[in-house]
C-alpha cells in the first residue's frame, strides 16, 4: 500500500503547540507512508490541491490527514481524494486540534502525541477496503409534528413544493400558542388576522393531510422510508359530518368544562370548538366533564345536532402513514409559575400568566376583549407586569433566557394603555432584550409614548392587601425597596420544553438537551437538522423561539426536505455491521440489542442466523461489542482496525 | 430514632418558657429528648459575622457531643440556632473546611466526616410523630381560636441547607395548628422579617417590620399570632408596645410559642408551658376563641330554630290541605 499524510498547521491553531513539520517528518518512517508533508490550511483549495496532485504524482491508494475533528472536514476530504480517483473510505482524519493543539500546553508532548495520532490513523488505513454505497428509493412524503405556526409553515412550503404533508397536531386545531395571542410585537397586528389565512390554506391546501387530536405514536424505519403510527384520539363527533354550526356548544348543559385554549380563564361547555377561526372547525367533546360520559344520560347534543354527527362510543383509531422525512415543531409550555410562592403559587386570582392575560385582551377570549379581573371583573387600574418568572432563574432549574417574554411584556402594557386609558403600568425587569428588528425601538415607544414604568430589580413578594395586591420589589438603579399597589398583576412566565417532548425524541431517536428541548445537528451551521438522517426541527421545539424566528424555522426544515426529495435515490452509508456466517452461531444477542431494530433473523441451510437490514442499520457498533463470537463486524470500524489503532498506540 | 436535643442559649434566658413548653409537649406525646453533654452556644450571629469555620467549629463541637451520646439526629427549637447547625453540617462536605474545623476541634478532620442530621423540633414533630398521631393525642382542641402561623424568615430559608417545607410559603405549622383544632387564618407573611435583633441597634426598623406583621394578622382576624422563634417572639411580644401598628395602636395580640398551644391541646398544665411569661396576656385570646364558639353555637341554633319553625309551618300547611280535601 502506498500512504500519504499531510500534516495541517491550521494556521496557527495547530502549528501554535505542534511541531507540525516535525511530525510530518516522523511519519514518513511510518509503515507504507510514501509521502508526507506539512500543510498551512489543508481544506483550503490550494491545500485540497496539493493532496490530489500528491495521489496522482505518487500513485498513493490511502490518504491521511492529521488536522481538526472529522464531524466538520472528514466529507470535505473524502470528496477530494475521490476527486483523485481514490475510495473515499481510502481515508482516515487524526485529530491534532481538539485532541492535542488546543488542550495542551507544552509543545514536545503536544508534538509526540499528534505523531502518535498519525501512527494510528496510518496502521487503521492499512486495513481500509473500499466501501460502496447502495441507493434506495424514497418516499415522497413528509410528516410535520405540530400544527403551530412554525408547523404551519413547514407544511405549506413542502406542499407549495409539491410533496404530501402529514400534518400532526395533538390538540383538536391547529393555530398553537400563537393562535392565543391578540396581538404580535413589535407591529402589534392582529394575530389571527396574520395565522388565520395560514391555518385555512392548510385546510385547503390539496397535498396536505391533516390529523387534528391525534399523536405520533410510533416511529419505524430511516431516512427516506419512515413508518409512522399516528393515533387519532376519539373526539365523539364524527368530522366527516360536523359542520362547525356551533349549535351543541350553545344547548350544552355542562358548561364547566375546563377551557384549555382560554388558559383556564373561566369556564367552557364540554362539546366544545375552542375559537371562531379553529382549523379544522369542528366539535369535540371532554369526557370527564361530559354528562354523558360522566352520569351516563343526557344526549342533549346528540339531539340537536343537525347532521348527526356525535359519536358517544367513538373509539382511538391508529392509521399508519409512510412518509420519507419527518419534521418536528411541537412548540413549547408555559412555565408553571405556581412554583413561586413568594408571587403567590397560584392562591391569588388576579396573579396571572401572560399567556392568561393575552386571551384577556383578545376580542375572541372569555372576556370579549375586555381587561377584567378574574377576583371580581373590576377593570384594572394600575397593572403590574413581572419579567423573568421562570427565566434566568437558577434556583428553579431554568438559568435560561426565554428570549420573548422582554418583547410581548412591552406589547403587552402597550395594549394594556389602549384598553384603559386611565391605567398605569409598571414592568419589574432584570435587563430588556430587545435584540430583533424594530425591537429597541418598540420597547421605548411603551416607555416614552405610552408611559410605561419601568423598574429595574425583582420582586421578592406580592402580598393581598384590601382588595389590592401589594408588589414588592427593588429597584436597583435607585437602591432602594419599592412597593406598587396593584390591581392586576401579569407574570412574564419564561417558556419550557413541551409536556411529553422527551418521548417524542426517543420515537424519533434525535437527541434533547437538559430542559427537553431538541438538539440540532451543530449549533451554528446546522441548526434545523438533528442527528437522525431525514429527521428536522422547526421553532421553539429546539429553543425558545419568537414568531419571525419560528416562521424562518419552518421555512428553513421545509427547503431542507424539498432538498432531500430533490434527489431521486438516496445513498445509504456503507459503514455498518455485517454478519459472518459461518462465524454466527445464531444467539440473537445482538437481535435483543439493536437500537434500531436492523438486525433480523435469517434461516440458512436449516440453521437460523443474524441478518443485517443494511438500510435501517446506523453504524452505531452496539451489535459488534455484544457478539460474543466476534461474528458481527461494523464495517470501516472492524475489530481487527481497531485492534491495529491500539497495537500503533502501544508499540510507539 | 435516637433524638438528642439542643435547647440553645435563648432556651435557658429569654425564651424559657418555648423551653419548657417543648420538653412538656415531646413527653405528652412520648418523644424522647436526649440532652446533648457540655454543649455550647453555636456561636449565634456574631461567629458566622466574624468567621465561617469558627461558626461552624462550635456548631460541629455540639453535633459531635450528639453522635458520641448516640444520636442520629438533633432537634433544636431556635431556628437561629437551626440555621447554624445545618449550615455547619452543610459546609462540612468541603474537604478543605473539614479540615480548617478539624484543627480548631483538635480532632482528625475525617471524624467531622458524619454528623448527625439536624431538624427543628417543628420537623421532628411533624415528619417523625406525624399529624395523625398528634392529633389522637389531643384532649382539649383549641376550639374557635384563629390563629396566624409565623414561621419567621431564616427557618426555612436558604432552601437548599434548610431542606424543610416551602422556603417562601411553608405549611407544616399550619397543618399542626390545624390538627389541634385551631382555624389558620390566610397570612401572607409567614416568612417575613421582623427585624431580628435590629431590635438592640435599630429600634425604628423593627417598629415598622414588627408592626406590619401584627397589623396584617389583626387584619386577617387572628385571635393570635404563633412562632417558633425566640428572637421573633420578642420582637412582636416583648415590643408589642412599641412597634407602629398600622391604623392605630392596640397592645392586644398574644404572641404564642407553637409548642404552648400544642402542649395545651394536648392538656398539659398551663403552669408547665410558661404561658405566665408571655407579656401580652394569652387569656385575650382565649377569651376571643371562646366568644368566637359561643357566637357560632348561637348562630347554630337560631339557624335550627328557623329550620324546625319553617319544617312545622310546611306541616302545618301540609295537614291543613289535607284537612280542606277531606
Amino acid at each position: 500500500m502506498r500512504i500519504g499524510v499531510f500534516v495541517c498547521h491550521c494556521g496557527s491553531n495547530i502549528g501554535g503547540t505542534v511541531d507540525v513539520p516535525g511530525v510530518a517528518q516522523v511519519a514518513r518512517a511510518y509503515p507504507d507512508v510514501v509521502f508526507s508533508s506539512d500543510t498551512m490550511y489543508a481544506c483550503s483549495e490550494p491545500g485540497q490541491a496539493a493532496i490530489v496532485d500528491a495521489i496522482r504524482e505518487h500513485a498513493l491508494d490511502g490518504v491521511v490527514v492529521a488536522s481538526c475533528t472529522p464531524r466538520m472536514h472528514e466529507p470535505t476530504f473524502r470528496r477530494t481524494v475521490e476527486r483523485a480517483g481514490l475510495n473515499r473510505y481510502m481515508f482516515e482524519m487524526a485529530n491534532i486540534r481538539e485532541h492535542v493543539s488546543w488542550i495542551g500546553k507544552d509543545r514536545e508532548a503536544n508534538s509526540n502525541k499528534a505523531a502518535e495520532l498519525v501512527r494510528m490513523a496510518v496502521e487503521k488505513l492499512r486495513l481500509n477496503a473500499p466501501l460502496y454505497p447502495k441507493s434506495f428509493d424514497v418516499t415522497k412524503r413528509v410528516l410535520v409534528i405540530g400544527g403551530g405556526v412554525a408547523g404551519i409553515q413547514a407544511a405549506l412550503d413542502c406542499a407549495d413544493g409539491g410533496i404530501e404533508v402529514v400534518l400532526v397536531e395533538r390538540e383538536s386545531t391547529i393555530g398553537g400558542k400563537m393562535a392565543k395571542l391578540d396581538k404580535t410585537f413589535p407591529t402589534v397586528d392582529c394575530s389571527s388576522c396574520i395565522l388565520g389565512p395560514k391555518m385555512v390554506d392548510v385546510s385547503q391546501h390539496p397535498n396536505i393531510r391533516l390529523y387534528a387530536h391525534a399523536e405520533v405514536e410510533k416511529i419505524g424505519g430511516y431516512v427516506g422510508n419512515f413508518k409512522v403510527d399516528v393515533r387519532r384520539k376519539a373526539t365523539y363527533v364524527d368530522w366527516e359530518l360536523c359542520t362547525g354550526c356551533g349549535l351543541c356548544m350553545e344547548k350544552c348543559p355542562s358548561k364547566k368544562s375546563p377551557d384549555a385554549f382560554n388558559e383556564h380563564v373561566g369556564v367552557t361547555t364540554s362539546i366544545n370548538i375552542p375559537f371562531p377561526q379553529a382549523i379544522p372547525k369542528k366539535a369535540i367533546i371532554d369526557p370527564t366533564s361530559c354528562r354523558q360520559f360522566v352520569k351516563g344520560k343526557c344526549g342533549v347534543c346528540a339531539k340537536v345536532c343537525p347532521t348527526g354527527a356525535i359519536r358517544y362510543d367513538m373509539e382511538d383509531q391508529v392509521v399508519t402513514e409512510e412518509v420519507g422525512a419527518i419534521i418536528t415543531a411541537t412548540g413549547y409550555d408555559l412555565f408553571d409559575y405556581t412554583r413561586y410562592a413568594e408571587y403567590g403559587g397560584g392562591r391569588y386570582p388576579d396573579v396571572i400568566t401572560s399567556l392568561q392575560y393575552e386571551r384577556l385582551l383578545s376580542a375572541s377570549g372569555p372576556t370579549g376583549g375586555h381587561v377584567k379581573r378574574p377576583s371580581d371583573g373590576k377593570e384594572p387600574k394600575t397593572v403590574v407586569f413581572i419579567q423573568c418568572v421562570g427565566s434566568r432563574d437558577r434556583s428553579v432549574d431554568r438559568p435560561y433566557c426565554s428570549g420573548f417574554c422582554c418583547m410581548y411584556t412591552a406589547k403587552q402594557a402597550v395594549l394594556t394603555k389602549d384598553h384603559i386609558p386611565d391605567s398605569r403600568s409598571y414592568v419589574f425587569y432584570m435587563d430588556i432584550r430587545a435584540n430583533g428588528k424594530m425591537y429597541e425601538e418598540f420597547t421605548r415607544r411603551a416607555m416614552e409614548e405610552y408611559g410605561v414604568q419601568y423598574v429595574r430589580g425583582r420582586v421578592s413578594m406580592i402580598v393581598p392587601q384590601g382588595d389590592k395586591y401589594l408588589v414588592r420589589g427593588v429597584d436597583t438603579l435607585l437602591g432602594e425597596q419599592v412597593e406598587v399597589p396593584a390591581d392586576l398583576v401579569v407574570l412574564a412566565v419564561g417558556a419550557e420544553s413541551s409536556h411529553g417532548a422527551p418521548q417524542l425524541a426517543e420515537k424519533l431517536r434525535i437527541s434533547y438537551d437538559n430542559y427537553g428541548f431538541f438538539m440540532e445537528s451543530h449549533c451554528k451551521l446546522r441548526p434545523v437538522e438533528t442527528n437522525t438522517a431525514g429527521v428536522y426541527l422547526a421553532g421553539a421545539c429546539q429553543g425558545p423561539k419568537d414568531i419571525p424566528s419560528s416562521v424562518g424555522q419552518g421555512s428553513a426544515a421545509a427547503a431542507k426536505v424539498l432538498g432531500l426529495f430533490s434527489r431521486g435515490r438516496l445513498e445509504s452509508d456503507p459503514q455498518i455491521s455485517q454478519v459472518d456466517v459461518r462465524r454466527c452461531v445464531g444467539c440473537g444477542k445482538c437481535i435483543t440489542t439493536c437500537p434500531y431494530g436492523a438486525i433480523e433473523w435469517m434461516e440458512l441451510r436449516g440453521e437460523m442466523k443474524a441478518r443485517v437490514i443494511e438500510t435501517v442499520c446506523q453504524g452505531c457498533g452496539i451489535c459488534t461489542v455484544t457478539c460474543p463470537q466476534g461474528a458481527i463486524q461494523l464495517q470501516h470500524f472492524t475489530d481487527n482496525q481497531i485492534l491495529a489503532e491500539v497495537n500503533a498506540l502501544c508499540l510507539s | 430514632m435516637n433524638l438528642a436535643y439542643y435547647p440553645g442559649c435563648s432556651g435557658l434566658g429569654t425564651s424559657r418558657e418555648y423551653e419548657r413548653s417543648t420538653r412538656a409537649a415531646c413527653t405528652a406525646l412520648g418523644v424522647k429528648l436526649t440532652d446533648i453533654p457540655d454543649w455550647s452556644c453555636c456561636g449565634s450571629t456574631p461567629a458566622h459575622a466574624l468567621e465561617h469555620a469558627l461558626s461552624g467549629a462550635l456548631s460541629a463541637r455540639n453535633l459531635v457531643g450528639a453522635a458520641k451520646v448516640g444520636c442520629d439526629t438533633v432537634a433544636t427549637p431556635c431556628p437561629s440556632c437551626l440555621s447554624n447547625l445545618k449550615t455547619a453540617r452543610h459546609r462540612m462536605a468541603d474537604d478543605g473546611f473539614r479540615a480548617k474545623v478539624g484543627r480548631l476541634l483538635d480532632q482528625p478532620a475525617e471524624k467531622l466526616a458524619d454528623l448527625p442530621d439536624v431538624q427543628s423540633v417543628l420537623e421532628t414533630l411533624v415528619t417523625r410523630v406525624g399529624l395523625d398521631a398528634i392529633r389522637a393525642k389531643v384532649r382539649q382542641p383549641l376550639a374557635g381560636l384563629r390563629v396566624a402561623p409565623y414561621y419567621g424568615c431564616i427557618m426555612t430559608r436558604p432552601a437548599d441547607v434548610m431542606r424543610f417545607d416551602d422556603p417562601e410559603n411553608p405549611t407544616s405549622m399550619d397543618d399542626l395548628l390545624t390538627a389541634l383544632g385551631a382555624e389558620v387564618v390566610p397570612f401572607p407573611y409567614k416568612v417575613e422579617c421582623c427585624g431580628a435583633s435590629y431590635g438592640v441597634t435599630r429600634r425604628d426598623i423593627v417598629a415598622r417590620l414588627s408592626g406590619r406583621l401584627l397589623g396584617a394578622a389583626r387584619d386577617a382576624g387572628a385571635h393570635a399570632v404563633v412562632v417558633a422563634c425566640p428572637l421573633c417572639q420578642m420582637n412582636l411580644d416583648l415590643r408589642q408596645t412599641q412597634v407602629e401598628w398600622p391604623g392605630g395602636r392596640a397592645v392586644d395580640m398574644p404572641v404564642f410559642y407553637f409548642t404552648q398551644l400544642l402542649g395545651r391541646a394536648l392538656g398539659v398544665p398551663d403552669a408547665e408551658l410558661g404561658l405566665e411569661q408571655l407579656c401580652v396576656d394569652p387569656a385575650i385570646a382565649f377569651r376571643r376563641a371562646a366568644q368566637a364558639v359561643a357566637a357560632r353555637q348561637a348562630e347554630e341554633a337560631a339557624l335550627a330554630a328557623k329550620a324546625a319553625a319553617k319544617a312545622a309551618q310546611a306541616k302545618q300547611a301540609a295537614s291543613a290541605n289535607e284537612g280542606g280535601r277531606a
